[in-house]
């Protein structure tokens, strides 16, 4: 058993980060959330379920993913080195892979059969529906109508992994909605069932939770890092924030470190159309502080408060909150973010593609952008890690279809419309 | 909690006192502000207040995760027939014009938060409010909203269900000041099929061996006839999701709620 999972000094006892987290939820899912906390903490410490988790990272996910310099991206951006921490290569193709396992174990260590999960892009759903397959749970997925439209191969592979996708209509017909259904789900069948979420939102202790088991992204880039630079900590460490999970990921095992010790933590907001557009996903550059789906975040709401449907080219980053600690990281200056528009990361996924042959997920090109922009601010003594959280399989259909109608609107400047002849010839 | 109580307290109280001594649960419907229409809400409030000993009137919220499907379209009706948090409390001022029922506002966190506690709690005195019922805010979250209700003369209701411990009703029931909310399933609102209490008997028990309030049952009462199961085991009887149905299929509210009105009778 070589797998520790970490002991961060956030959240605090009430599961919160500063004034952010909490478990703002109806009382029926208090008790099961107290369970839940009691039952992590043991397992937490539990060499068995440690070294499960360990075997099943290691054979079935595939871990440790590599940490790739991206040498024809460096020379181009003319900068600071650029490394690639590869989640992409994880089974499934996302880094959610990691937490659905960890989950989907220890709901099986709780004697819960059943377990739901939310979804937009589908990553985390496919992922759930994996982990449900291996240990023989049942699951029901819920996914947001809009988004079933934009990712029907992933809701394919759900449904062949035997997973039942319930469609959702409610509200926007996206993440959140789908994020309400699973919730009210839970509420109704709390006593039987397992709630895996899929990023460092919720209740207390999910946020905690998750971060948890996505350190290992963070924890492998230290060692692997040592290995290529004679340093563990890299000058800064990009990602990608939608709920923020693989961001947090990377980031973790850093943001506790003394100031001088930490390398700059970047976040990239989706900012959709631009964050003054309104059109947008960008929490902390467009939003105010609220609480929903139990916890208290930098949320996209009203003056009202009422939910403010986001926006973003990627269903993985359409989300209207940002997870409590990515918040609290941001109010005590931790971790700064950035936002990155849609055509920033359509543009920075062609960029990927044709300098290393890595097709991005849309999700993680918003971290690509920035990155290249970075290193040239940090200059050729720089070392940047950008997490790859995942590749861009399910994007592609959408992809085509945003360039299409790109060059059919003549919107696209002259390089990228060449380019785009040619991916489309 | 404060020894003396709120203004909105006790007119709560006196509420079901009354009604205690009639013999009978009190009655106490529940309809979304601004639903059908902002211009149609103070009709079918009007019809419900003519049998109600209290009125839930619940702001329309975007993200209701407490909720069923019922409840929830019909916030996204009244928000996009304008109804905000400010609207619902002048509605409400409305009513506290003809009516000395008892009011109090079902809302989530979120919307008070937005528009401030203290501003919000400013503008529900102002409009005559008694009491507030938050279905996400487990009392031990959040302790400032109860103060700077109290401080307003607002009472506050928290809510237990079947799932809830000993420890967790004995920590709900003190933080209730109006009346305590008993869940009577595990699950969002709406009108269920089945008729049998199941684990409300037990689940009451506990609550009143705590509470200092009265103590209303809710979720899934949709007639005459369950509203009088549950008249028999709580001091109140909560109906909404079967109002706001009534509204949209466009029966007569008046007529439903003076026939489940009768089933609180014991």
């Amino acid at each position: 058993m070589s797998l520790t999972l970490p002991s961060y000094p956030q959240p605090d006892g009430r599961g919160r980060y500063g004034r952010f987290g909490g478990r703002y939820v109806p009382e029926t899912l208090i008790p099961a959330l107290d369970e839940l906390e009691a039952a992590y903490r043991a397992a937490k410490a539990d060499p068995a379920f440690l070294g499960e988790l360990d075997r099943l990272f290691r054979e079935f996910v595939g871990r440790p993913s590599p940490l790739y310099l991206a040498q024809r991206l460096t020379d181009h951006a003319g900068g600071a080195r650029i490394y690639l921490k590869r989640e992409d290569f994880n089974y499934t193709g996302a880094h959610k892979i990691n937490n659905c396992l960890a989950q989907a174990l220890l709901a099986v260590r709780m004697g819960k059969r059943r377990v739901i999960a939310e979804t937009g892009a589908g990553q985390h759903g496919v992922a759930s529906a994996t982990a449900a397959a291996l240990l023989g749970l049942d699951c029901v997925v819920y996914m947001g109508a809009e988004d079933i439209r934009r990712q029907a191969l992933n809701v394919f592979r759900m449904r062949l992994l035997g997973a039942e996708v319930r469609e959702v209509t409610s509200g926007t017909s996206t993440l959140k909605d789908a994020t309400n259904e699973a919730i009210r789900d839970w509420v109704t069948n709390v006593r039987e069932t397992f709630y895996i979420l899929g990023s460092v939102v919720g209740p207390h202790p999910y946020p905690a939770m998750v971060r948890d088991f996505q350190a290992v992204i963070g924890e492998e880039v230290k060692v692997q890092l040592q290995a290529v630079e004679g340093r563990s900590a890299p000058d800064a460490i990009v990602a990608c924030v939608g709920g923020g999970s693989n961001a947090i990921g990377i980031f973790a095992p850093y943001a506790y470190l003394p100031a001088e010790e930490r390398p700059r933590l970047i976040g990239t907001e989706a900012a959709g159309e631009g964050v003054e557009s309104g059109r947008h996903a960008a929490s902390m550059a467009g939003g105010r502080i609220g609480v929903l789906h139990g916890s208290m975040m930098y949320l996209l709401n009203d003056d009202e408060g009422q939910i403010v449907p986001p926006h973003s080219i990627s269903a993985g980053l359409d989300y209207p909150g940002i997870g409590p600690e990515h918040c609290h990281y941001a109010e005590t200056g931790v971790a700064e973010y950035v936002p990155v528009t849609d055509a920033q990361a359509l543009e920075a996924l062609q960029l990927l593609t044709r300098l290393e042959g890595i097709i991005p997920a849309l999700e993680s090109a918003h971290a690509i952008y920035h990155a290249v922009r970075l290193a040239q601010e940090l200059g050729p003594d720089g070392v940047i890690v950008v997490n790859l959280s995942g590749r861009g399989d399910k994007d592609v259909a959408e992809v085509m279809r945003l360039l299409e109608m790109e060059r059919d609107q003549g919107l696209l400047d002259k390089e990228v419309e060449q380019v785009t002849r040619e991916v489309l010839a | 909690m404060t020894a003396t109580l709120t203004r909105g307290a006790e007119r709560i109280h006196a509420a079901f006192e009354r009604v205690k001594a009639e013999g009978r649960a009190a009655f106490m419907p529940f309809m979304t502000a601004g639903y059908p229409s902002a211009s149609a809400f103070p009709g079918v409030a009007d019809a419900l207040l003519a049998h109600a000993d209290l009125l839930e009137v619940g702001i329309p919220y975007s993200d209701p995760l407490g909720d069923g499907p019922t409840i929830q379209r019909a916030s996204e009706q009244a928000l996009a027939g304008g109804t905000s948090t400010r609207r619902t409390l002048a509605l409400v001022k409305e009513l506290r014009a003809r009516h000395d029922t008892p009011i109090v506002i079902m809302t989530y966190v979120n919307p008070i938060y937005a528009v401030g506690p203290r501003e919000f709690m400013r503008l529900s005195q102002d409009a005559g409010v008694d009491g507030l019922i938050l279905p996400d805010l487990p009392p031990d979250q959040d302790l400032e909203i109860a103060d700077l209700a109290a401080e307003h003369g607002l009472a506050v209701t928290f809510l237990i269900a079947p799932t809830s411990t000993p420890e967790r009703i004995k920590l709900v029931a003190d933080a209730c000041t109006g009346f305590l909310y008993a869940v009577s399933v595990t699950g969002v609102t709406g009108a269920r099929e089945g008729t049998a209490l199941g684990e409300v008997p037990a689940m009451l028990a506990l609550a009143r061996e705590y509470a200092r309030v009265p103590v209303a049952v809710g979720f899934g009462v949709k007639d005459a006839q369950t509203a009088h199961q549950v008249a028999g085991v709580a001091d109140g009887v909560v109906v909404g999701s079967a109002f706001v149905n009534a509204v949209r299929e466009g029966q007569d509210v008046g007529a439903l709620a003076a026939s489940i009105a009768e089933g609180c009778r014991r």
